[in-house]
């Protein structure tokens, strides 16, 4: 499937950009003292959100070095991290750098790499600190290579001849509590290289405050050899989570990383406070190197900005000037019928009847292709959103090693522009969680008995006055046990506290709730689900979650049709006007009493083509006393399916299709059996549309 | 038209001692009725409804109000007042009902509106209680005005209770 990326772009770039407004106006009003996570979680959000489209459109700059600033501001979301000043002048220049980035890219200009390395770097020194990257991955290397002003500090603090490496290794004081005890590593390391450990007992504190059971040690390592860096990380690989680490080689270049040197600084601040899980990263003052760099930025900051064109306002709607032409052609033909209708009714004679009414006729054809015309503005197929998808799950299933088909059903179900814009987030987080944590690798589902092609299906309908999109995938399913027992761990609900199967699920859609066990740049950092939720109930819909353990999940979202128009056709019952979606209209057909069959004396069927439906009488499923037919011949049976099922609606009479601009009946009322909502009538009258499957859910009562 | 004049200057006065409450009176039969006046959005005429199949025989229906759809309930029909004719001089009194920040628009069907009643809160009377014998359930207080006796109703309990009474039928 080829569908031309850059016809989105456009639309990714205003969302970049808002985001980034969102996350300057947040990062400023961000106090250091008191952390206000929800703050730190609307920054974190509009991080998350550019990260994930510059990863759909193939942006991979923008990614990563949005990927470097989201870590940095989950530590201080999960307050493992303290926010300084520092921090926060370093995310801004960040989010300068990333709005440069964008704009660079949006006018097909090159990025300023340069200024992009800079700025990660300094991104990376107040992330890492005295820590050089655990899993030092190849950007980061990159990047070292690229910037050498980050390293304008005089001499380094040391200069190792020897190959090897020096680990600054300080223990969470829980380590222990997780079955890992150093001594074994440090024999492990032993066998490497020739080690030296030096230990910091400095954080011990009283002997009454002493925990038994709590790691307060900490430890300076130095392996000298010629050892592969991956063998000294395996040995730390079960620890990673429960400690600061920070290995460095000591190789004969004397610098190869921005931050070889910051090290030697912090080293000793870092091993006075064992317990920097919670309290360290205050301890440290922000390093040398991160304050120089912060300084060259701030003239480049002050620079004038590339001329940025884009428009700012979230409440605008991006319109094809093509669909603005043709307004302006039909209202132009408007105001000519309309002089035409005018002259002759100036002097009018009788003779001039048919001028009028061809008059009229073309009034009325202009009148409604105006009207359409004007819908079509607000109305988008939902294809829109899905097309973007394919990319998406191509890519990640490629990286992740797993094989995934994308079904998409229904793409020409019509949204609302608002819809539109607003699900794609949502959408794009749940299609990131199924391929992320739904889908299995190949290997496990041939294991499980299911085909190694895993099946994420897109879909989109009408039902019941709503607007549906579904995801379903056959993956492995929501474990409900690991969901409560990780809520229980996060405090979110009580141990002994009995759920439902809806109910836990329900789990998933509170804040910073993750079941991943690996944070993975695809999904697992408890973003996502709630904001997926706020977003959807900010559209005024609501989201369910169905799973069965290695049968899949249903993720479904229902939308309101508020703005959503219908091609409906009229039908009377006797004074009384309905609308029947037109999509669920199979036939209209005309039946004499010959046709007809009961069942068990009362149920009406009549036998269409070989197959026995069952009749509705509308006048009496709604007690319309008006109602002009009483024999099913002398009305109409309209042929309705809904929900794989067949019925017929008896009523009195066809009028006319015409589309119409469902209003929800909710708003000021309640919701009525049957009825999936109303509309306005050419008369300014109302008619209630009906709701099928709810219909033959009534008339099964 | 003097004596009412007279009478908005009062309120006005009232108003800003902050003990006075204007209440939009109507008739029911013979009873006469008053509901807050800020509740009150518009006044207008009776036209016909969209029936709303299988409700509460007092939920007349639907209209279409400048775009939304607004329920229609008679009020005569939902005290138990017996039935009116609908004519020209019927009217509908559309009320605002917010619970939240969620507001509500429903429109009631009353025999003819009064007046405005200016009304001093110390002088609103609790509704007496009849036992099981007549509702008061939705009246706020009973006040005098020009030696007639005015209920005051609780629009939010009136058109609230009525919600929940049908989610339960």
């Amino acid at each position: 499937m080829s569908i031309d990326m850059a016809q989105f772009h456009q639309v990714f770039f205003e969302e970049c950009f808002e985001g980034l407004e969102a996350m300057e106006s947040g990062l400023l009003n961000l106090d250091t003292g008191d952390i206000d996570s929800e703050a730190i979680n609307v920054i974190f959000r509009g991080a998350h959100s550019i990260k994930g489209g510059s990863g759909t459109f193939g942006f991979s700059n923008v990614a990563d070095f949005t990927h470097i600033m989201e870590t940095l501001l989950d530590e201080m979301r999960d307050g493992r991290r303290q926010v300084t000043q520092a921090a926060i002048d370093v995310l801004l220049g960040s989010v300068d750098c990333l709005r440069e980035m964008i704009t660079a890219i949006q006018q097909e200009q090159d990025v300023d790499e340069t200024r992009v390395a800079e700025q990660k770097s300094a991104l990376e020194v107040e992330l890492y600190g005295s820590e050089a990257s655990v899993e030092p991955s190849p950007v980061n290397h990159s990047i070292a290579m690229e910037t050498p002003v980050a390293m304008s500090e005089p001499a380094p603090a040391q200069q190792h001849e020897h190959q090897g490496y020096e680990i600054a290794f300080t223990p969470y004081l829980t380590l222990l509590q997780t079955g890992n005890d150093p001594v074994r590593m440090f024999r492990e390391l032993a066998e490497l290289g020739e080690l030296t450990a030096s230990v910091n007992v400095q954080d011990i504190p009283d002997f009454y405050e002493l925990n038994p059971e709590a790691c307060y040690l900490a430890w300076d390592l130095k392996v000298a050899g010629d050892i592969a860096e991956d063998e000294v990380n395996e040995i730390f690989d079960w620890v990673k989570g429960d400690c600061e680490l920070e290995i460095q080689s000591l190789a004969a270049k004397p610098v190869k990383d921005p931050v070889a040197h910051i090290p030697a600084i912090d080293a000793e601040t870092l091993s006075n406070t064992p317990e920097s899980g919670i309290s360290e990263p205050a301890a440290i003052s922000p390093p040398p190197v991160t304050e120089d760099a912060v300084n060259k930025m701030a003239p480049q900051k002050a620079e004038p900005e590339p001329a940025k064109t884009v428009t700012k306002s979230s409440s605008t709607i991006r319109v094809d000037t093509a669909k603005i032409d043709t307004l302006i052609n039909m209202v132009g033909e408007l105001v000519i019928t309309q002089s035409m209708l005018s002259l002759v009714g100036e002097h009018f004679a009788m003779n001039k009847e048919s001028q009028l009414k061809s008059g009229l006729a073309q009034l009325e054809r202009h009148t409604r292709e105006l009207q359409q015309s004007v819908m079509n503005i607000r109305m988008l197929p939902i294809s829109f959103v899905f097309s973007r998808f394919p990319r998406l799950v191509h890519d990640i299933s490629s990286k992740l090693g797993k094989k995934i088909e994308l079904k998409l059903v229904g793409e020409n179900t019509e949204v609302d522009k608002a819809v539109v814009e607003l699900i794609n987030d949502p959408l794009v987080h749940l299609i990131r969680n199924s391929l992320d944590h739904g889908i299995e690798m190949p290997a496990d589902r041939i294991a499980a008995g299911k085909p190694e092609t895993g099946t994420i299906e897109l879909r989109a309908y009408h039902r019941g006055g709503h607007i549906v999109i579904e995801i379903i995938d056959d993956g492995r399913g929501l474990n409900k046990d690991k969901i409560k027992a990780k809520a229980i761990e996060k405090g979110l609900i009580d141990k002994h506290s009995t759920l439902t199967d809806k109910q836990v699920f329900e789990l998933i859609f509170l804040p910073g709730f993750s079941t991943a066990e690996q944070l993975t740049d695809i999904s697992g950092r408890g973003v996502g689900m709630d904001v997926v939720r706020k977003n959807i109930q900010e559209l005024g819909g609501n989201i369910e979650i169905t799973s069965e353990l290695d049968k899949g999940t249903t993720i479904s979202i229902h939308l309101p049709l508020t703005l959503a128009i219908l091609d409906g056709q009229s039908v009377a019952v006797g004074d009384e006007i309905y609308i029947v979606p037109l999509v669920s209209i199979i036939e209209s057909i005309n039946i004499t009493e010959k046709m007809l069959n009961r069942v068990a004396g009362k149920g009406e069927t009549f036998r269409l083509r070989n197959e026995y439906i069952p009749i509705i009488r509308m006048h009496e499923i709604f007690n319309v006393q008006s109602a002009k037919a009483s024999q099913l011949a002398e009305g109409i049976i309209v042929v309705v399916e809904g929900q794989g099922m067949r019925c017929g609606l008896f009523v009195d009479d066809l009028l006319g299709q015409q589309q119409v601009v469902i209003k929800s009946l909710e708003a000021n009322y309640k919701r009525v059996e049957g009825i999936s909502g109303a509309t306005i009538l050419g008369d300014g009258s109302v008619a209630l549309i009906l709701d099928i499957p709810g219909l033959v859910r009534l008339s099964n009562r | 038209m003097a004596q009412e004049d007279i009478q908005v200057n009062k309120h006005q006065l009232n108003k800003r001692t902050g003990n006075n409450m204007q209440f939009l009176s109507f008739t029911l039969g013979n009873e006469e009725y008053g509901v807050d006046i800020l509740r009150v959005q518009e006044i207008r005429s009776w036209e016909p409804v969209s029936r709303i199949p299988n409700v509460a025989a007092y939920e007349k229906g639907v209209v279409n109000l400048r775009g939304s759809i607004v329920p229609i309930i008679d009020l005569r029909e939902r005290f138990n007042l017996g039935y009116a004719e609908y004519t020209q001089l019927t009217v509908v009194v559309v009320l605002q009902t917010g619970d939240g920040n969620k507001i509500r628009i429903t429109g009631v069907v009353v025999d003819s509106v009064s007046d405005v009643v200016d009304v001093d809160k110390a002088r609103i009377q609790s509704a007496p209680d009849f036992g099981a014998k007549v509702s008061t359930e939705f009246i706020s207080g009973l006040v005098s005005v020009n030696d007639r006796m005015v209920m005051l109703l609780d629009v939010d309990k009136l058109l609230k209770l009525d919600d929940v009474t049908q989610d339960e039928s």
